[in-house]
């Protein structure tokens, strides 16, 4: 094999007599100049050329291979080369190249097909995503009826420790997050009420806007970026190290184990962070209140009362839980989509989190309109 | 400790016969917390040779291993690899050394977003300045010359067997012509046939290639047929280093145990019958 001490630098020089010399290592240090030398060249008019290898101090599998496509692509140009003075290690290790040479398969890589195809594929990929999804939907569905129906089979442990981590765990992030939302609206709707002299309304205001739509969507938003995305990300893992395959020859159904527990518990969860939200939000608007529009915490609590009916504070709650069910089964079904390696686990999770806010704003939009034709 | 042709010479020295030595180990105790995983172990590795590292589960093999590479450091003592010191190599250093190693992980370790070609093509595209022609001929010829079909170099990870994606691994590791290849348990998780195609072919590149391999196995087989000599580790100690005759031959009980069990015996008579 190749002496790589000789560092001797690399020619290609043609002689005037259809002699081509090459001398120095043909290493992969040394192949770009190479390279860009034989790119560079002027070959000979004639048929025959001798190439000449006598100089080559050192070669690598690389230099082989250069000098073997090199070669080959003079021949395919109809010329003869005639390989002379080439060491017989070197040799050796040219031959071993010419056996192996295959350009097959490579080739043929890259974008295939044309645009129509393109949207084609994408449309049928999402039908099937679609369709799948509901598939997901009514499976969920029966496990969730014979599990309450026989609720000794509810993974309680796991429904606890999901308790904690996607409920408990998330108040100081939700708390901060809505805090900051009644202060924002509050300081939005004071500048607009002082003009009018109508304070008292910031009442009305902050409390319908943050009962209603903003607290559980924000909860909501919230949650799916913590709580969707590592429900796909555990899911998918567990896939690719084969355990929910261990899972299921233990008699243990992935949807029992792992999706029931985490929509019960967010579907719980979710409500009660709802009505967190709304007291912590609230009061920010209580502060600003007090401080930009002079009404004290006793008479926006005053007419909190009377101006906002329970049915405000009621649509919020009710939201929570079908936000819920929308971000554990989305997370869940991401999950288990994901087929290869370590790269879907990351893309799926970015999907289930993008669909289940999507989904999450889709469906708030649905009761808006729902709850205007009912007058609510 | 029974040693058997010890490879402890002095640094810097060459041992008879052995040519110059390319990794030295001197001293290495390694520790994680309270767990002691190595405890004064010494070897060295001599240019040309297919030097393996056995031992049983958790007796250190693979942390050694990643030792050698620079991707652990040891607790205290030295390892010179080419010369020069692994430990506190800076950025610059590593990247040199690893520009003439080739590792073989034992999952494989291919990038899962890579087809197999363009996994053989990283580190070429990484060290090198090559024209995207050259490098996709030159990542086709490791692909064939590690045994895999041209139709394999299409594929993602995978989509590919266990021994398909070993021979994968291995021309990765290979792209570079590596002076020296560590390779991580390789014929682990093959099938017998598969794991004796796949001994055939490292012995078969070192002398085509004229690789160094150190190789972490505890493959009886492949002990028997690639391994020029062995490095036995053992209660975080070398308990012997020597040709797998010598160390057949010793007294010391550990080693019996490891070559002299039903699996040990039957690799070796297989071992002789296909020698005679």
């Amino acid at each position: 094999m190749a002496a790589r001490d000789e560092t001797a630098t690399a020619q290609v020089t043609i002689g005037t007599d259809a002699v081509i010399r090459c001398a120095g290592a043909w290493t992969l240090p040394e192949l770009p100049a190479i390279e860009r030398a034989i790119a560079a060249a002027a070959w000979p008019a004639g048929r025959d050329l001798v190439w000449d290898a006598g100089g080559v101090t050192a070669m690598d599998s690389g230099g082989a291979v250069l000098l073997h496509r090199t070669l080959a692509r003079l021949e395919r140009q109809g010329r003869r080369v005639a390989l002379r003075g080439l060491r017989p290690e070197f040799a050796e290790l040219l031959k071993l190249v010419s056996a192996h040479w295959t350009r097959v398969g490579w080739e043929a890589t890259g974008p295939s097909g044309n645009w129509l195809e393109g949207i084609g594929a994408f449309a049928w990929n999402r039908l099937h995503q679609w369709i799948g999804g509901l598939g997901f939907l009514g499976e969920s569905a029966v496990a969730l009826v014979r599990s309450l129906a026989a609720p000794r089979s509810i993974r309680w442990r796991a429904l606890w420790n999901s308790l904690e981590l996607d409920g408990f765990n998330a108040l100081p992030i939700i708390g901060l997050l809505t805090f900051l939302m009644g202060i924002v609206i509050a300081y939005q709707g004071a500048e607009q009420l002082r003009t009018v002299g109508a304070n008292i309304f910031i009442v009305d205001l902050v409390g319908i806007a943050l009962l209603r739509e903003i607290a559980p969507l924000v909860t909501a938003i919230l949650v799916a970026g913590r709580s969707g995305s590592a429900y796909t990300a555990q899911i998918g893992t567990m896939k690719v190290t084969e355990e929910l395959d261990a899972l299921r020859t233990l008699g243990l159904s992935p949807m029992t184990v792992l999706v029931l527990p985490k929509v019960l518990s967010l579907a719980i969860a979710l409500p009660l962070l709802t009505v967190y939200a709304d007291v912590v939000g609230v009061f920010g608007g209580m502060l600003i209140a007090a401080s930009q529009l002079s009404v004290t915490f006793l008479e926006f609590l005053t007419r909190f009362e009377e101006a906002i009916a329970l049915r405000h504070f009621l649509i919020g709650v009710v939201k929570a839980p079908v936000f819920a069910a929308i971000i554990a089964l989305v997370g869940c079904y991401q999950g288990f989509q994901i087929r290869g390696g370590v790269d879907d686990v990351g893309c799926h999770t970015t999907i289930s989190v993008v669909q289940s806010i999507f989904l999450v704003i889709v469906f708030d939009a649905f009761f808006s309109i729902l709850l205007s034709w009912w007058k609510l | 400790m029974v040693t058997v042709r010890r490879g402890a010479a002095e640094p810097g020295s060459t041992f008879e016969g052995l040519g110059t030595p390319l990794i030295d180990v001197r001293h290495v105790s390694t520790r994680f917390g309270e767990a002691v995983v190595h405890d004064d172990v010494s070897l060295t590795v001599y240019r040309g040779e297919v030097f393996a590292i056995a031992g049983g589960n958790g007796s250190g093999k693979s942390t050694l291993l990643r030792e050698m590479i620079g991707l652990l450091a040891p607790t205290s003592g030295t390892i010179r690899v080419f010369g020069r010191e692994c430990t506190g190599l800076g950025e610059a250093g590593v990247r040199a050394l690893h520009r003439r190693c080739g590792v073989m992980f034992q999952h494989g370790a291919l990038f899962s977003s890579l087809t197999v070609a363009d996994n053989v093509a990283v580190p070429l595209r990484e060290h090198t300045r090559l024209s995207p022609g050259l490098i996709r001929d030159l990542a086709m010829f490791k692909v064939a010359l590690t045994g895999l079909p041209p139709s394999a170099a299409d594929k993602y990870p995978n989509e590919l067997s266990g021994g398909m994606r070993k021979r994968a691994a291995l021309a990765r590791a290979i792209a570079l012509d590596p002076e020296l290849l560590f390779l991580d348990e390789p014929t682990s998780g093959l099938d017998p046939i598969s794991a004796g195609a796949f001994d055939d072919l490292v012995k078969e590149l070192k002398k085509l290639l004229g690789l160094t391999i150190v190789m972490v196995t505890h493959d009886l087989d492949s002990l028997w047929r690639v391994a020029d000599r062995v490095a036995v580790l053992g209660n975080g100690r070398v308990l012997g280093i020597g040709t797998m005759e010598d160390l057949s031959r010793s007294g010391d009980p550990l080693i019996r145990e490891y070559f002299h069990g039903p699996r040990g015996r039957a690799a070796k008579e297989q071992h002789e019958g296909r020698e005679a």
